[in-house]
């Protein structure tokens, strides 16, 4: 490690590495040095002059953002000098910045507030007209206020370095510079709402958010986003049980501020006036609301009437639901309905990989891996699109490290914009290409490869094979669709394993019948589904089939049910779900809707009816999650870490798991960033936008991006 | 032609060719000792040539100043990149109008100044960046551009000496900031003409990141005359540390308003009364601003001064581009002000904070004032508003807006004043006090 | 979008200029030179030098917009009149210059005539300072313009039209 630089700042003795900013020192050990433009991750600007300091030697002030430490450098961040320069500067500012803030919803966390509370100015002596242009509403989620926009060119960064998408410009000269839109007089973009949640004021604002409340009156809950399987943690605002916003500008967990527009926009789900509110049990063919008790009596009474007459009972599980709920669920159904026809849909191949990788030690990528690594690749998925969070830590891995990333695509991926190497195959394809790259992966010092469902099976093996010929560290990630896809799969949601991947035909556990395999039954006597919709493209064979499930609104499955049970989603319930990278993190409960019941309650009653509570164990998620670290193999992972809102790893399996999977049980939905299984069918925000419903592998520079 | 009456005080050294016939040609320009220079530099090392700039205490002729020999050793020639040989030719600074005559008249001169550089820092293609505005001089270029392929002084193996280089022109658009080095830079990359961060220096990532010498057109055109005659002869013609010889671009309210070549260190008041022909009318001098409308302006009484960098900046103004503009006891200063303020509102950039906004709000303030409806701190407030800007902004756009201003409140406060008692709403001032509530 | 010949030829020689990994230089100079030869500048335009300089559309509108010659949405005339006001021409009479022009013209900053053949600008140094007070029309320049000559000037624009 190279020698410390000694330095003094305010007569403080300090050391820093060589390349330190001054900005970042100066903070770091406590001093504030205000600024707008600068931020930790973007590219430097020096516009704003609020970070000008004194420093020894050098005539005029210089900027903190943009100045290394030097060896002996006397700085000064506190004299009368400085006051004067950033109380000057701040009124210069206000001159043209409207007096909003009675009515702007970045009142009480405006960073502009907070500098002039700081730093005065504020009485003004401008006496002139205010330069002023109205408010543009650019898409239905992103409104823009030139005249309170400070010119920090915050957005227009995020949206070119951090996105990729370079939607934001600025156009005209002087006073009159503004921010613009792509597409003439609106957006054609991810609608991620980066640019909204990094202004510093209130210049860019959310339809979803606007003019509902003051950030003092929400709750500000951190838990973990419902959508993809990234995992962000995302801080909900919520007022009343109601949740306003969602954004994590405090830039913790694993994906430091970045959201994709499901995270920070597609929660109005939650509120919709569709949420089963109710039970409903089929009467005369239709489906009625009843009360708790006799839809949990009922439907309990044919779990009972099934399990004793020998019926088949068929259980699906979850990929948006708790790792509780999940290991709850299969160990009621193995153990209590003493089936083991209990599946989900599987959208990668994460069982043949982890047998492929058993035994090796970090050879499973973790999310700052895809941040770390000197070389990526990824194959068969249109990253930005399906999968926002990973193609955020590679885009910013090659922005700050220069990593080097290769792509084998079937049509063109935002990674073209900085990739080494981009080749297009057929889906299915993508394994024939590698050769190609050979030689220039084996130079590199190491390697993570990403891919999608196209490469499953005899392809995974093919894929690690190649991955050991290249003679480097080489780390994989499966990728897999929804929030607790990983999960599913990790608490034994499949006939083939128990939780941890411990063989379920090992256990005695034979002939359990995969989801395919269930819904072509003709002899299902019994289907239980929790929070998924098999029957949204299939049909179930059995038509004589008692259909039990729980669901937050009545899927295309839910109409077939003779028995349904309001679900809560995964914002109002505890619990714990493990993303695509196999990091374990911990909901909070943030909202309720009245009606709704968790689905580990909703599972736990049907115990208590059946009366199998004592056996099942208390349906509350410390306690099952206590029996999860004890008997799940890989989840015995620190509790202070999750509890601290951390992302806690969990190991892959040591042994060979001795199953195969079957690769046609795996497909990925598809799912593009305006789609999201049944959570995105009911979302108006997401409906409305005009990118949506949207498409994978779209060449950007052939968008017609016309105002025409 | 763009050419005036010479006047007997010149020491032509840059303009010699001016007015002969033909002088964007190649022949003409080799038959008047056009290209020596060059032919001497391609025998010489990259230090030699240097050091012959060194000598001649040659200075950037854009206005900075800087010396030029200097600023050429800064660029690492032995940096894999390719280098680059740019030529500021975006002349917009109000008041300056020498690049256009010696690119009217003597482009090639020009171009050797730039072979000479190429020479020197190992590059082989240079770039004129040309105002929008000077379409018909990118044409001459262009023609004599031609001319010089055509007769083997560009190209590959230049005249058997093995050096090739190639010049393009490309033109401007109308901007005053992309005649700031950094903004040129990025305006040549078809981007906004925003400047950067520097460090680094073009020298070290200017074109395209490459190395750059980034010059003024006379600064170039200097170039071939110092080798022919020698860095000390050219030297000699100006004043210690302020080497040969200036074009001055006199106007306002003289006689005999024109561009004239004279020895740096020439008596300003010699030049309006011998040079320019005196005040018009018979007039008497009030004011000059000495170089350009960022050099803060000098009271009659402040005008008996040598015109080179030194003297000009220890009289607290600057040489700047050497824009002398004479102004008699006719002119409102006032008017003057705001012109000015206006000019570099419309200017600015916009990146940065109090460029941004103080230009326009010192703009709104001396429109009001101008209009008559000036207030009684005004003139004390466009003094504190003018030095908030000074040295805080991201370029040097801020400080010469604010210089002048700075200049124009001291030192003609009296006329300030006087609009503002004119103004009825002399008494009323923004409060310092707030207002007490329930009044 | 189809360029006339001459301004494709032009397009090559200006993209010819730069080394092809960096024809985003090309930009500005496409784009003045398209307003010269088109009249003015389109939305199908922006589109077309997006393309051959590799950029998105909104980067050309943050260029057009920046630089004080590119004039978009509306185009200038097709004599477009640029008197200077500033210091050296204020100085020699540049102000009244241009009030005259614009009672002349019957025409404000940066307005056009209705029949779109002559338009108006107040602009800033256009390097003419010795010669003040000066004009452009479009690219000419005149010096030393009284009022007089200024009304011949703008006289013979409607004669050659």
């Amino acid at each position: 490690m190279a020698d410390l630089l000694k330095l003094t700042i305010d007569g403080i003795p300090v050391e820093a590495a060589p390349g330190t900013l001054l900005i970042d020192l100066t903070r770091r050990i406590g001093k504030e040095v205000p600024a707008f433009c600068y931020y930790d991750g973007l590219s430097q600007v020096a516009a704003c002059r609020m970070c000008l300091v004194e420093i020894d030697g050098m005539p005029k002030l210089m900027t903190a953002c943009t100045q290394p430490v030097s060896e002996g450098m006397v700085v000064r961040t506190e004299t009368p000098t400085l006051t004067k320069a950033r109380k000057g500067t701040l009124e210069f500012l206000l001159t043209n910045h409207p007096l909003d803030c009675p009515v702007c919803d970045k009142g009480g966390e405006c960073e502009l507030q907070d500098m002039v509370f700081r730093y005065g100015a504020s009485e003004s002596r401008y006496v002139e007209i205010k330069h002023h242009h109205d408010e543009q509403q650019w898409s239905p989620i992103v409104y823009f206020d030139p005249a309170r926009c400070i010119l920090c060119y915050r957005c227009v960064r995020v949206c070119s370095e951090g996105m990729g998408v370079h939607a934001l410009g600025v156009v005209q000269r002087g006073a009159y510079a503004e921010i613009a839109p792509n597409v003439g007089d609106h957006l054609n973009c991810d609608e991620c709402g980066m640019c909204i949640d990094i202004c510093p004021v209130g210049a860019l604002t959310s339809d979803t958010y606007r003019y509902q409340t003051r950030p003092w009156e929400m709750d500000h809950v951190a838990t973990i986003c419902t959508h993809c399987s990234g995992g962000c943690k995302t801080t909900l605002g919520v007022r009343n049980d109601e949740i306003l916003r969602a954004n994590n500008r405090d830039r913790s967990g694993i994906n430091g501020e970045f959201l994709c527009v499901k995270a920070r926009f597609a929660f109005d789900f939650n509120e919709s006036t569709e949420r089963l509110t109710t039970p409903l049990i089929r009467k005369n063919g239709k489906l009625e609301p009843a009360s708790w008790s006799e839809a949990l009596k009922f439907a309990a009474s044919k779990l009972k009437q099934t399990r004793d007459s020998g019926g088949e009972i068929g259980v699906v599980g979850s990929t948006r639901n708790t790792n509780e709920e999940n290991y709850y669920l299969q160990k009621f159904a193995r153990q209590v309905l003493g089936t083991n026809s209990v599946d989900h849909q599987q959208s990668g191949d994460v069982i043949t990989l982890l047998d492929a990788l058993a035994g090796r030690k970090d050879a499973l990528a973790t999310a700052d891996d895809l941040y770390q690594s000197k070389a990526v690749l990824v194959i068969g998925t249109d990253l930005a699109q399906q999968h926002p969070l990973i193609h955020w830590q590679i885009r910013a891995n090659w922005r700050h490290h220069a990593a080097r990333t290769y792509t084998i695509s079937q049509g063109p991926v935002r990674e073209d914009q900085h990739s080494v190497a981009a080749l297009q195959t057929d889906p299915g394809q993508e394994l024939q290409a590698l050769p190609q790259l050979r030689d220039q992966l084996a130079a590199e010092p190491e390697l993570v490869i990403v891919f999608g469902d196209t490469v499953k099976g005899a392809g995974i093996r093919e894929l690690v094979a190649f991955g050991d010929s290249l003679g480097i560290p080489v780390k994989y990630v499966s990728l897999v669709d929804y929030v607790n896809s990983r999960g599913a799969l990790d608490m034994g949601v499949t006939p083939f394993f128990q939780p941890g991947y411990q063989s379920a035909a090992n256990a005695g556990l034979k002939g359990g019948k995969t989801l395919p395999q269930i819904l072509d039954s003709g002899s299902l006597n019994l289907l239980w589904v929790v929070n998924a919709d098999p029957l949204e493209q299939r049909t179930l064979a059995s038509e004589e089939a008692f259909v039990i499930v729980q669901d937050l609104f009545l899927t295309e499955t839910a109409k077939r049910a003779d028995v349904v049970f309001p679900s809560a989603s995964l914002y109002e319930k505890q619990g714990t779900v493990t993303n695509v990278f196999g990091q374990v993190q911990r909901l909070q409960r943030a909202a309720q809707t009245m009606g709704a019941k968790p689905d580990l309650e909703i599972i736990g009653l049907l115990a208590k009816e059946l009366g199998a509570a004592p056996q099942m164990g208390p349906w509350m998620a410390d306690k099952v999650f206590a029996e999860i670290r004890e008997t799940v193999a890989g989840y015995n992972i620190p509790l202070p870490v999750i509890a601290t809102g951390g992302a806690a790893q969990t190991q892959a399996p040591a042994e060979a798991l001795g199953v195969a999977n079957d690769p046609s049980l795996v497909r990925s939905a598809q799912n593009t960033l305006f789609t999201s299984g049944t959570l995105g069918k009911y979302s108006r925000k997401l409906d409305s936008l005009l990118e949506s419903p949207g498409a994978l592998y779209q060449d950007m520079g052939a968008l017609e991006l016309t105002s025409q | 032609m763009l050419y005036n009456e010479p006047s007997p005080h010149e020491v032509k050294v840059l303009t010699q060719r001016f007015g002969l016939p033909n002088s964007t040609t190649v022949d003409t320009y080799v038959a008047n000792e056009g290209f020596q220079a060059f032919m001497k530099a391609a025998s010489m090392t990259p230090e030699a040539i240097v050091d012959e700039i060194k000598k001649s205490n040659l200075r950037g002729r854009g206005g900075a100043g800087f010396p030029t020999g200097m600023k050429w050793s800064f660029v690492p020639r032995n940096n894999p990149k390719p280098k680059y040989v740019v030529v500021n030719a975006d002349e917009s600074e109000p008041g300056t109008c020498k690049d256009r005559p010696l690119m009217e008249n003597d482009p090639l001169q020009l171009i050797e100044g730039m072979m000479i550089a190429g020479l020197v820092v190992d590059s082989h293609c240079g770039y004129i960046y040309i105002r929008g505005e000077y379409r018909y001089l990118i044409d001459i270029m262009d023609r004599a551009i031609e001319d010089a392929y055509a007769k083997g002084w560009l190209g590959k193996n230049i005249q058997g000496t093995g050096f090739d280089f190639d010049v393009y022109t490309h033109t401007g658009a109308g901007a005053y900031e992309c005649g700031e080095e950094s903004a040129l830079l990025e305006s040549l990359e078809g981007k906004r003409g925003v400047p950067r961060i520097r460090p680094p220096f073009p020298a070290v990532a200017g074109l395209w990141r490459c190395p750059t010498v980034l010059n003024n057109v006379e600064t170039y055109c200097a170039v071939p005359s110092i080798l022919r005659m020698g860095g000390e002869a050219w030297a000699n013609l100006g004043t210690p540390r302020n080497g040969g010889t200036k074009l001055f671009c006199i106007s306002g309210h003289v006689n005999k308003p024109g561009v004239y070549e004279l020895p740096m260190g020439f008596n300003l008041i010699r030049m309006i009364e011998d040079v320019a022909g005196g005040m018009r009318g018979g007039r008497k001098l009030k004011a000059v601003i000495p170089g350009g409308s960022s050099c803060p302006i000098l009271r009659a009484d402040e005008c008996d001064i040598p015109m080179d960098f030194d003297s000009l900046k220890n009289a607290r103004s600057m040489l700047g581009s050497g824009g002398v503009m004479v102004m008699d006891e006719t002119t409102d200063m006032v008017q003057i002000a705001l012109r000015i303020m206006r000019f570099y509102q419309h200017e600015s950039c916009g990146w940065c904070i109090p460029c941004r906004e103080g230009t326009l709000w010192l703009k709104k303030i001396l429109t009001r004032v101008s209009d008559g409806m000036g207030q009684n701190n005004d003139p004390a407030l466009i003094h504190e508003l003018a030095n908030n800007m000074l040295g805080r902004t991201f370029c040097p756009l801020g400080d010469a807006a604010a210089m002048p201003t700075i200049a124009l409140v001291e030192k003609f406060r009296d006329e300030f004043e006087a609009y503002v008692r004119r103004s009825p709403m002399a008494d009323l001032t923004a409060t310092e006090t707030p207002v007490p509530v329930g009044a | 979008m189809t360029l006339p010949p001459e301004l494709e030829a032009k397009f090559s020689e200006i993209l010819g200029k730069y080394p092809p990994q960096h024809k985003r230089s090309a930009l500005v100079p496409l784009l003045l030179y398209s307003q010269d030869y088109l009249g003015k500048i389109t939305q199908e335009l922006v589109h077309e030098v997006a393309k051959r300089t590799g950029v998105f559309p909104v980067q050309v509108e943050e260029v057009i917009t920046y630089y004080s010659m590119l004039h978009s949405p509306k185009p200038m005339g097709k004599y477009h009149v640029q008197v200077c006001t500033n210091v050296s021409c204020q100085l020699t009479g540049g102000m009244e210059l241009y009030d005259h022009a614009c009672k002349k013209l019957g025409l404000g900053h940066k307005e056009v005539s209705s029949d779109g053949v002559i338009s108006l600008e107040e602009v800033e140094c256009i390097g003419a300072c010795s010669w003040a007070p000066a004009i452009q029309i479009n690219y000419d320049f005149h010096h030393n313009v009284t009022p007089e000559k200024l009304d011949e000037l703008l006289d013979n624009l409607r004669k050659v039209q």
